[in-house]
């Protein structure tokens, strides 16, 4: 199968520090991968990188065939790359139909007028907010946030959806709940590349994952298979000498 | 865009028939009236067109005096070789074009170097045109026009309402959206494929553009230009607290801030000539401690208090 997004030798610097060092991975349409590691291992870094947030030090990214390593956020996104942030980022002046509707008109199917609303409309349904419209962000539960955040980024219809630790920060019911939400991008057959901790999310909802360790791939394979690897059993629980 | 909802076109008649309701002011007024309807109308023009930009970016500029200026040499220069009217949109473009660079110098950092740069911008093109003077040897220029206040009045009584239908159209458009999201996150707005750059040059250039053709218009009124009047930092700084003080929420809230300020600073201007810079210090200070979203919130406010007070009964 041809892959829909690549990174071949995708590197990182932040002057001294090698935030991401050599990352190749491949996402296949209708993929769900899990990026996963320790703290500090790279894994929002390559997020960024992928969007466009931070600039690529060297290698190479690219989107159905189609380099986008050096485009800027707003290009990427345009092609079809879309994100959630670690922290929530919504619009605060806004209500949360507009909050969506930023997604349905400037992203990758671009909508503008009663088609935008209608769009906007359709995604709260789909993520559990239909009818909350009109509420102002500053009045939304957290995962409410969440909620209106991820509609977002599917309003634009985008190829592929990243997800940076989207369900950092829920309590049992919310994340069972979250992850329910999630299943069903994987279940309509979206491209999603998500960034968890939560290993539950991660074995019920990833195909594949890619294990990072400081900044490199330590692993790749599907969820059983890396979660018993010794190298990423290691890397998350440290080695005997260390303790 | 949408088509017009019976609202939009009440809404457009009101507006219609206020204007044409100021316009007879030169006929009702005398001439200390006349002089102060100008002062008014050159104000609300410069901070309608300053908030249609800084008001969703939050990006505060005080580069009014520099466009401003540009204006009122246009036409001081201009009229001596070319038709008046042909000068009000050669400043136009001059203004648009000096504010698309400034754009694209600045608008990709953030706020508080804008707003430095728009603040120095003025002092820059005001030194050199001195320094350009003193090498012509000429200290100023003659604008010795037929041009009399009360057309002053009227072509900038029909700059306003272009101003209001300009900025009635960019709210309703996707660069008026994706100005708004701007403001409120400027990293949601890339990520969410708005070219955030883009927007802001091509919003800037209104202001430029506007702030250049009052300039050109208001040159005739002042008879003798020299740099020290034409780029007056005072100016930028005016139009700022005017559109803070109506609030920049609303299309009509600079102008809500433009009457009672210009009022004011007449009074000011009468009875304290050697405080008014001071004075107006403390109108910044009270627009910022007291009304931060300015009269338009103060209305907001009470109208929200009025709604739910009548969802108890």
């Amino acid at each position: 199968m041809t892959a829909l997004l690549s990174l071949r030798g995708v590197t990182k610097r932040f002057g001294g520090l090698v935030a991401v060092n050599r990352m190749d991975f491949d996402v296949t349409e209708h993929q769900v991968l899990g990026l996963i590691g320790p703290n500090g291992s790279g894994k929002s870094t390559t997020l960024n990188l992928i969007s466009g947030a931070f600039p690529v030090t060297s290698g190479a990214i690219s989107l159905r065939g189609q380099p986008i390593t050096h485009l800027a956020a707003q290009d990427i996104a345009r092609r079809g790359v879309a994100r959630t942030f670690q922290l929530v980022r919504l619009l605060p002046s806004m209500t949360v139909l507009q909050n969506v509707k930023a997604g349905a008109v400037f992203g990758h199917r671009r909508h503008w007028g009663h088609e935008a609303d209608a769009v906007a409309e359709a995604m709260l349904e789909k993520v559990g907010l239909a009818g909350r419209g009109h509420m102002m962000v500053g009045q939304l539960t957290y995962i409410d946030t969440k909620r209106v955040e991820l509609a977002r980024v599917l309003a634009g219809e985008p190829g592929v959806v990243l997800l940076d630790e989207w369900l950092a920060g829920l309590n049992p019911t919310e994340l069972e709940e979250g992850i329910r939400l999630i299943r069903g991008l994987r279940d309509e057959g979206r491209t999603v590349i998500l960034v968890e901790h939560v290993m539950d999310a991660i074995r019920s909802l990833c195909d594949r994952c890619v294990v990072m360790a400081a900044g490199t791939k330590i692993a790749e394979g599907t969820p059983g298979e890396v979660l018993s690897d010794a190298a990423v059993i290691r890397a998350y629980l440290g080695d005997d000498d260390d303790a | 865009m949408s088509a017009l909802s019976s609202r939009d076109w009440g809404n457009l008649a009101l507006c219609a028939i206020a204007l044409a309701i100021a316009a007879c002011l030169p006929w009702t007024a005398g001439a200390y009236g006349l002089s102060i309807g100008v002062t008014i109308a050159m104000y609300t023009v410069l901070a309608t067109s300053w908030a249609l930009f800084s008001g969703p970016t939050h990006y505060i500029s005080l580069a009014s005096a520099a466009f401003f200026g540009v204006g009122t040499y246009v036409t001081g220069i201009g009229i001596q070789y070319l038709p008046y009217w042909t000068l009000l949109p050669i400043a136009g473009v001059s203004g648009a074009v000096m504010a698309a660079l400034v754009g694209l110098a600045t608008l990709r950092l953030s706020g508080v170097y804008f707003v430095i740069f728009t603040l120095g911008l003025a002092e820059f093109v005001r030194q050199i045109i001195t320094w350009s003077q003193n090498i012509s040897g000429t200290k100023g220029i003659y604008v010795l026009t037929s041009i009399g206040e009360m057309h002053i009045y009227w072509q900038l009584l029909g700059l306003a309402a272009l101003v209001w239908l300009l900025g009635w159209l960019i709210g309703r458009s996707r660069l008026g959206f994706a100005l708004r999201i701007i403001g409120d996150d400027e990293a949601v707005a890339r990520h969410s494929g708005i070219d955030t750059a883009r927007a802001k040059i091509l919003l800037f250039m209104v202001p430029g553009a506007v702030a250049a053709i009052t300039g050109a218009m208001l040159a005739p009124r002042y008879v003798y230009i020299e740099p020290s009047l034409a780029f007056s930092p005072m100016l930028s700084f005016q139009v700022v607290i005017m559109a803070l003080l109506g609030g920049t929420g609303r299309l009509w809230g600079p102008l809500v801030g433009v009457i009672p300020f210009t009022f004011l600073w007449e009074a000011i201007s009468v009875s304290f000539p050697n405080q008014t810079t001071l004075l107006l210090g403390v109108c910044f200070l009270v627009i910022v401690y007291l009304l931060p979203k300015g009269f338009v919130g103060l209305i907001d406010l009470a109208a929200r208090r009025m709604r739910s007070a009548e969802g108890y009964v």
